[in-house]
């Protein structure tokens, strides 16, 4: 007997996302199989992938050290990393805000991001520090700053969702991510909430969470599998937005990323431990349900994004 | 696909004995069906209405053994619809092609990653053994000789009929696989894993062609097999690995119903970060075995984790042994945080390992909820920063 093949084709597909303006504006999601299934379906966009620029002046690995050399304010960041060929779009990530840390004034923030948005053509995507309140204000100033960029917020949260989306989706047209930590029941829950709010759920991505390999990294896979599976098999049109995953912030922050050479003599070089703790990771991301990945180190999204053109 | 318990019903001998231990027939027949009691429990089965049956209830992927490690045996293509149950296993390649400094190198190497992790030994399971064509059966049998020394499970890489019957002589003594068979060779490789009682490595130009030769196979009595889904390219070989699995455990088709071999060293063309991407996605999609040119604690350290992390049962989360953890050299003097047993709750702590605090970490087994872990946590570490 012939191999009898049975594609899984859906009639309900994943949200097509636009972000950013003119000939360097992306688009992602739309398909109707699983991502990467290209042997089911053709796939009109490929995944993703972003570049985390932080406003923090440190570096994990010496060789992003020597990446950014020169390179002195988050515009300067930000231009040298739009200008890497396989870089769809720049995040700029806003850990100084953090109120516990450096606490950065929003109005720095927005400075910041108005001049990058003046130096790079590329889609831009805001994070934050993680602190609810700080966030909410920031992205809603840099909303309204960069007003027609059609950038995303990543991301509105259960605790600071209503003031996100009506100061960034509502007020001035942007995109909204939504964030949940690993709980599908969350995730869903969360998307609701910002649509009751009168946001359209094709405005909207979404982050279910994320996780260094081998650190709990299962809760990200189940979600990532059971998200994916409830938007095209079962049509949940609360579950179909994009799904846009943060790597480089979780891999780059753990010890076997970090860890010194000297602390861990036979662990080899810090940089390569760093770069395929970031690869791996996204690989993972990527195979099960992840639409975009962020990751930090230009190694990294050269093999990533290598490792998605020969999927598609 | 699942017989129904009607259809079992049919087959039995509905005298209602009670040798097997259910009250009727139809009752014996309703467990089986549901997977509940083997159909052997009957000792009045007809032969002919066993043989029936254990082909119809039989488990969609064979299981096998490589050495100690479980193959095969998956149920279900989503670990959270079950759980997977055999290991992704790592093997490193050497060929008879490299010069004999590059074979030593490479066996070297292979130990140098060992390590534990969360009770786990994290090591490189097997060792991939390639024939190349332009070489002698006395060349490759000089090297798996070499590669004998390394006391691990091998895979025979060589499709030539002769050589392999060399090779295979020269492994005696050690568990391995021949892999081996393709649509040309297939029935002396065959008859050569045969005799050997070892699994037979398949492959073939097409999913069509595998598909054709696993069938010949089949029906020549050979049901020991592991399918290698190619090297042609990495969007191939992924389909390869998506479909058979796919085929096999949504789709009903037993011909697809075994575990797999990915060759990432054949695919990433020497690449060590797109080998290391490939050995992620193979962990991820069904990969059984998956071959690469060197394994470092570069690509390990995250690998072995991940893989520790997907074959979990999610009905059981992974736990750490309770008992007292010093952090950064802490001391009885220092500070005590308690924390549940979950191996999630220990790796928040050990990410923030760097942190300014030393501290004893206390873990015991309780019904802690984890907000009310977090909470002591908090206390402890920020009330002495």
């Amino acid at each position: 007997m012939p191999f009898a093949r049975k594609p899984q084709v859906f009639s309900a597909s994943i949200n097509e996302l636009t972000l950013g303006t003119g000939d360097k504006a992306i688009t992602l999601g739309g398909q109707n199989v699983y991502n990467l299934y290209t042997f089911d379906g053709p796939i009109a966009n490929a995944p993703k992938i972003g570049i985390d620029v932080s406003d923090e002046a440190e570096q994990p690995s010496p060789g992003l050290t020597a990446f950014y050399e020169g390179c002195t304010t988050m515009a300067e960041k930000a231009k040298k990393a739009a200008a890497l060929d396989h870089v769809d779009f720049v995040n700029l990530h806003f850990a100084s805000a953090d109120p516990n840390g450096a606490n950065k004034s929003v109005e720095d923030c927005v400075a910041d991001a108005k001049a990058v948005a003046e130096a790079i053509d590329k889609p831009i995507v805001i994070s934050g520090c993680k602190n609810p309140e700080k966030d909410a204000e920031l992205f809603s100033k840099i909303a309204e700053a960069l007003q027609g960029k059609n950038i995303l917020v990543l991301s509105a949260r259960e605790e600071n969702y209503k003031g996100i989306a009506a100061g960034v989706g509502l007020a001035y047209g942007q995109k909204v991510g939504a964030e949940s930590a690993v709980d599908i029941n969350l995730a869903k829950q969360l998307n609701v909430l910002i649509t009751q709010m009168g946001l359209d759920g094709k405005n909207i991505a979404m982050n279910v969470g994320s996780a260094a390999a081998g650190y709990g990294f299962e809760y990200v896979v189940s979600t990532l599998e059971r998200v994916k599976a409830a938007a095209l098999s079962q049509n949940d049109n609360t579950l179909q937005m994009p799904i846009i995953t943060p790597v480089g912030s979780e891999t780059w922050a753990v010890k076997e990323a970090t860890a010194t050479e000297a602390d861990a003599p036979e662990w080899g070089a810090q940089e390569e431990r760093g770069i395929d703790m970031e690869v791996e990771t996204a690989a993972a991301c990527l195979a099960y349900g992840s639409d975009a990945v962020i990751l930090k180190h230009p190694e990294s999204i050269k093999t990533v994004s290598q490792l998605i053109a020969a999927l598609m | 696909m699942a017989l129904k318990g009607l259809d079992i019903f049919k087959l039995t001998p509905k005298t209602n004995c009670k040798d097997c231990g259910s009250p009727t027939c139809m009752a014996f027949a309703m467990k089986v069906a549901q997977g509940a009691v083997p159909i052997e429990k009957c000792p009045h089965m007809s032969a002919e209405a066993l043989a029936t049956l254990s082909e119809a209830t039989a488990p969609p992927m064979k299981s096998f053994k490589l050495g100690d490690h479980p193959l095969g045996g998956e149920t279900v293509l989503s670990r959270h619809e079950k759980t997977f149950v055999s290991k992704t296993l790592y093997g490193v390649q050497v060929c008879d092609c490299m010069d004999a400094a590059k074979q030593d190198a490479v066996i070297a190497s292979i130990p140098t990653v060992d390590y534990e992790r969360i009770s786990e030994r994290m090591y490189v399971e097997t060792i991939s053994v390639r024939h190349s064509a332009d070489k002698s059966a006395d060349d490759y049998v000089a090297l798996i000789n070499k590669v004998k020394g390394l006391g691990r499970p091998l895979l025979l890489d060589c499709t030539d009929v002769d050589v392999a019957k060399a090779a295979v002589a020269a492994a005696a003594g050690c568990d391995f696989i021949l892999n081996g068979a393709n649509e040309e060779n297939y029935a002396d490789m065959s008859a050569i894993a045969k005799e050997a009682k070892v699994l037979l490595g398949v492959r073939a130009a097409s999913l069509d062609a595998l598909h054709e030769t696993v069938e010949k196979l089949e029906a020549a009595g050979n049901k020991d097999l592991i399918l290698d889904v190619g090297s042609a390219s990495i969007k191939d070989a992924y389909a390869n690995a998506v479909e058979i699995r796919r085929a096999a455990l949504k789709d009903g088709d037993r011909t697809f119903g075994y575990p797999s071999i990915v060759n990432v060293a054949a695919l990433a063309n020497g690449d060590a970060h797109m080998e290391a991407a490939l050995l992620s996605l193979f962990t991820c999609k069904y990969g059984s075995i998956v071959i690469c040119s060197e394994m470092t604690y570069a690509k390990a350290l995250p690998l072995y984790g991940l893989r520790q992390n997907i074959f979990t049962d999610p009905q059981k989360p992974m736990k750490v042994t309770p008992g007292i953890y010093p952090i950064n050299g802490a001391d009885e003097n220092s500070p005590c945080c308690l924390t549940v047993d979950f191996a999630l709750t220990y790796f928040l702590q050990d990410a923030g390992e760097s942190a300014d605090y030393r501290c004893l970490r206390y873990v015991r087994p309780d019904r802690l909820g984890r907000r009310q872990v977090l909470q002591l946590l908090h206390q402890e570490v920020h009330g002495r920063v």
